[in-house]
């Protein structure tokens, strides 16, 4: 597998010996999709469910994909959710689920001795195929998500990132929050989610990623048994395209804080970008390589303004969020934006220097085997492959294409995807106490 | 990824391993450096680890953080290398680096491809004994400092509510202090006071290198001692016991911050594993937290959470890996309608619970299960193993001590776990803390359209 790079990556030769996972790929019956990888040197399995079911799926209902999934191991089948704990703790399986933008997933980590696999698999089984969806366990929960959304309002750095999805996202469904906000969930009834339930948790909504001490025939059978029952339904309607902002605003809100948080950016890239590896590489030596960026030493090595300054892409079914963010003290939050602007424009126009392009490519390059070198990272890159649709040989390719990146290409994509006169700003922190506030 | 952030010590229940799987193998330089390494070749990478015996709780008043705060300059510089130029190094390389200051050690590492490690050991011995703490250097790293404890402390509630309880949780135990320390301290480092905590600490018989992953163990010892042997030792004067004095009766306060939601902390006084009488002591004491907190079946997510509906959150916490004397916490979120005052009543009734009937069989070997299970899944990752040797090493427990844990685990009985209820989680030894949120000033918010 790796041989074929050798005319390209001469000076790699050592990383050459390493082949990223092989990953076997079928369809269920019912039409899901299963992922697998077979790695047997420890006894263990770890097992992801995923639904095209996230947050970008509630509609006006923000949070409705959030609480459904949050319901799901609180009574299924016959038990309720003392019994279906303690069905995962008493054979040592780790279970549970989540919600992003685009995706809501189950996720199960177990032993592979047959006694304790087969009772944690069957578990999962249940809670997909017949979550009850009680209205006690549904007040409940709502309260206790009514609660953390408050929290939320304590936090400047949760209140600036959901003030920056709004301005980037608009009424797109990237917008709002995952948890959603107070006003639609406390609106939410138990039967809103029954009905996103059966609407969305259907087989042909699904995808199945397998990574462990597995044969093939085991994992074809897992699947299986996991999904048996689970009705075919529909693949839901793609969600609809990103509006890029019309014009660059600013905002600024008011908290009493020591330190006011900043962001800028705007919706960027898209899992299948064609531009998607310039913008990678690029925003490694912009702000995505931690120490070592662009940013950090601009922002913290020469001027000591942040603990942290970075910046990432996030790439989702349609564009997700750019974002160049660092946290100062209040008087300092004007100079630390400027030397953020200033950092961003200019590598906009001139792109990354040779000497930092080939640093960056050495660094991803040669630290590629350590993306997925524990099971658990490495059923994550597959469910990611799997759920976007990429091309099963992603991580073979994968250095292939930074390695193939230029200046040019990284400045022309930028170009692209990063347009100056759109940003969109957010600082909150306390500006009364800036004048007051002098260093140490 | 942030880098030189501080850790906090959350590996309680879990910085052990099994039984019966590959083991370390120990080699100690002439020098006094211990170098452990732990084969792995699943993939073709290893992680590299420096770990310093000292920590937060070496630090005298009017230099606490200094640990930290040496730690953010020890990415400054020697005399072979400029400033920046490790971190440039080790990424060229395809690495990736960080390090972290807790109460009880400093340690560092870096990952890298399996045969990039002589890179990492080169420059690892060589800011050992050769650092450069310059003055302009210091001054900007004080204002990054200061501005992470702006982000960990000063901003955040909860965050807070835990320096003042700790603050008063303790009286002569050095673990009072927050490992990233008061803020006048913090504004006062000078290079020298720097320059004298790097001597008399960083020294390679004060050191443990741990290496685990794709490698040979004969390869790394060779390599250790090219780079490591040639390095002077200090002489380490044993630091003072700082033992806690006995508490004499329940200690209370409340912490008033800008907040929205209230919230409580408890902590009893315990024993660690090197401070309990007896060891099995400790175990129990492990057991009694994962009765009450280890999942979602645990005691505290089901009685509280969802049976009583009192707390919309609730945990429990003990490390028994802990240089010093520790507190078992215990820490919640009222449900909305329910005071402080009910959500304290119905913890110290889970206390007082344990201490009245013994808990289950079914909960024990729910425990046992999950002790066994995770045994496992930690071995799913180099960086965790090598974090376990090297936090029993730095704490002197020996990182012999991983291979016991499991067996000793299984070895509790619900009568020790109902003895050492009784025996340590008194109202005397227990200290608690109340956050009562003070209004946040109602946003306003500024709009500036337009390019």
């Amino acid at each position: 597998m790796a041989v074929r790079y050798l005319g390209l990556l001469l000076l790699l030769v050592s990383q050459l010996s390493f082949s990223a996972a092989k990953i076997e790929h079928w369809q269920t019956p019912q039409g899901s999709r299963v992922y697998f990888v077979h790695a047997d040197a420890l006894p263990l399995a770890d097992i992801q469910i995923v639904f095209d079911a996230g947050s970008a799926r509630d509609g006006q209902q923000f949070g409705l994909a959030a609480l459904t999934s949050a319901l799901l191991d609180t009574g299924a089948g016959t038990w309720n959710a003392d019994q279906i704990a303690q069905r995962f703790e008493s054979v040592g399986a780790n279970f549970g689920t989540s919600v992003s933008s685009d995706m809501a997933s189950l996720t199960l980590r177990t032993l592979t001795q047959p006694a304790l696999f087969d009772k944690a698999l069957e578990t999962v089984h249940v809670i997909l195929t017949n979550p009850k969806f009680n209205k006690a366990d549904f007040l409940r929960e709502q309260k206790r998500t009514l609660a953390a959304i408050k929290q939320r309002e304590e936090s400047p750095a949760e209140i600036a990132s959901e003030v920056f999805s709004n301005m980037l996202y608009g009424t797109h469904p990237y917008a709002h929050p995952d948890s959603g906000v107070k006003e639609t969930v406390g609106k939410l009834k138990a039967t809103d989610l029954v009905k996103f339930y059966k609407q969305y948790y259907v087989a042909n909504n699904a995808m199945v990623v397998i990574v462990g001490n597995l044969s093939k025939q085991q994992a074809v059978q897992t699947a299986e048994k996991l999904l048996a029952g689970l009705p075919a339904g529909q693949k839901p309607a793609a969600i609809p395209d990103v509006t890029m902002p019309n014009q660059a605003s600013q905002q600024h809100i008011e908290f009493p804080s020591t330190q006011t948080h900043v962001l800028t950016g705007l919706p960027g890239t898209w899992r299948k970008d064609p531009d998607y590896f310039d913008l990678y590489i690029g925003n490694h030596v912009l702000g995505g390589s931690g120490l070592v960026s662009k940013l950090f030493n601009e922002v913290r090595e020469k001027r000591g303004l942040a603990y942290s300054a970075s910046s990432a892409f996030s790439p989702m079914l349609k564009p997700g969020p750019f974002v160049v963010s660092l946290q100062t003290r209040n008087d300092q939050a004007q100079q630390a934006l400027e030397v953020l602007n200033v950092t961003l424009k200019d590598f906009i126009e001139k792109g990354p220097t040779q000497a930092e392009l080939d640093a960056g490519k050495k660094n991803i390059i040669g630290g590629f085997p350590m993306r997925f070198d524990t099971n658990k990272e490495l059923a994550g890159y597959v469910a990611m492959i799997g759920f976007y649709d990429m091309p099963l040989d992603y991580l073979d390719t994968f250095r292939q294409k930074i390695e193939a990146t230029t200046i040019d290409s990284i400045r022309q994509a930028f170009k692209r995807k990063v347009n100056i006169a759109l940003l969109q700003t957010v600082t909150v922190g306390n500006s009364k106490s800036a004048d007051a506030q002098k260093p140490n | 990824m942030i880098r030189r952030l501080i850790f906090f010590v959350v590996l309680w229940g879990a910085a052990f391993t099994v039984t019966g799987e590959p083991k370390a193998t120990e080699h100690l330089l002439g020098n006094g450096l211990k170098v452990l390494v732990k084969e792995d070749h699943r993939s073709p990478v290893v992680v590299s680890q420096v770990w310093y015996k000292v920590g937060s709780s070496y630090e005298p008043g009017g230099i606490t953080g200094i640990s930290h705060m040496l730690e953010h300059m020890m990415f400054k510089g020697t005399d072979k290398h400029a400033v920046g130029e490790f971190s440039r190094i080790i990424a060229e390389n395809g690495g990736d680096e960080n390090a972290f200051t807790g109460q009880d050690y400093t340690a560092y590492f870096q990952t890298m491809a399996a045969d990039k490690l002589e890179v990492s050991m080169e420059l690892e011995a060589d800011r050992m004994r050769n650092l450069h703490l310059l003055p302009e250097e210091l001054k900007k790293e004080l204002q990054v400092v200061t501005e992470e404890r702006r982000m960990r402390t000063e901003d955040n509630p909860q965050g807070k509510m835990q320096e003042h309880f700790n603050a008063m949780a303790y009286s002569s135990s050095p673990y009072k202090h927050p490992v990233i320390g008061w803020p006048a301290d913090i504004a006062n480092y000078t290079v020298e006071d720097l320059q004298a905590w790097y001597q008399r600490w960083y020294a390679p018989n004060n050191a443990t290198l741990v290496i685990v992953g794709d490698v040979k163990t004969a390869d790394v010892f060779a390599l250790a001692e090219k780079y490591f042997a040639p390095l002077k030792t200090s002489e380490i004067k044993p630091i003072k016991p700082q033992t806690e004095i006995e508490q004499l009766g329940l200690r209370r306060m409340t912490v008033k911050v800008p907040a929205k939601l209230p919230s409580i902390v408890m902590g009893y006084k315990v024993p660690v594993l090197k401070t309990a009488e007896k060891e099995w002591e400790a175990y129990a004491l492990e057991v009694l937290a994962g009765v009450l907190d280890g999942g979602s079946s645990a005691r505290l997510t089901s009685g509280l959470v969802r049976g009583k509906q009192i707390a919309v959150s609730a945990g429990a916490g003990y490390g028994l890996t802990s240089r010093l004397s520790d507190l078992f916490e215990l820490e919640a979120t009222p449900a909305e309608g329910k005071t402080l005052q009910e959500m304290e009543s119905a913890l110290k009734a889970e206390i007082a619970k344990l201490q009245k009937t013994p808990i289950s069989e079914e909960e024990l070997s729910r425990i046992k299960a999950q002790v066994l299970a995770n045994a496992v899944y930690e071995r799913d990752s180099n960086f965790y193993q090598a974090m376990q040797l090297g936090m029993l090493e730095t704490v002197g427990l020996g990182w012999q001590k991983a291979d016991e844990y499991v067996d000793k685990v299984n070895q509790v009985t619900a009568a020790q776990v109902l003895e050492v209820a009784k025996k340590y989680l008194i109202d005397d030894h227990l200290s608690i803390a109340y956050l009562e949120p003070l209004p946040i000033n109602n946003s306003q918010t500024a709009k500036k359209g337009g390019a």
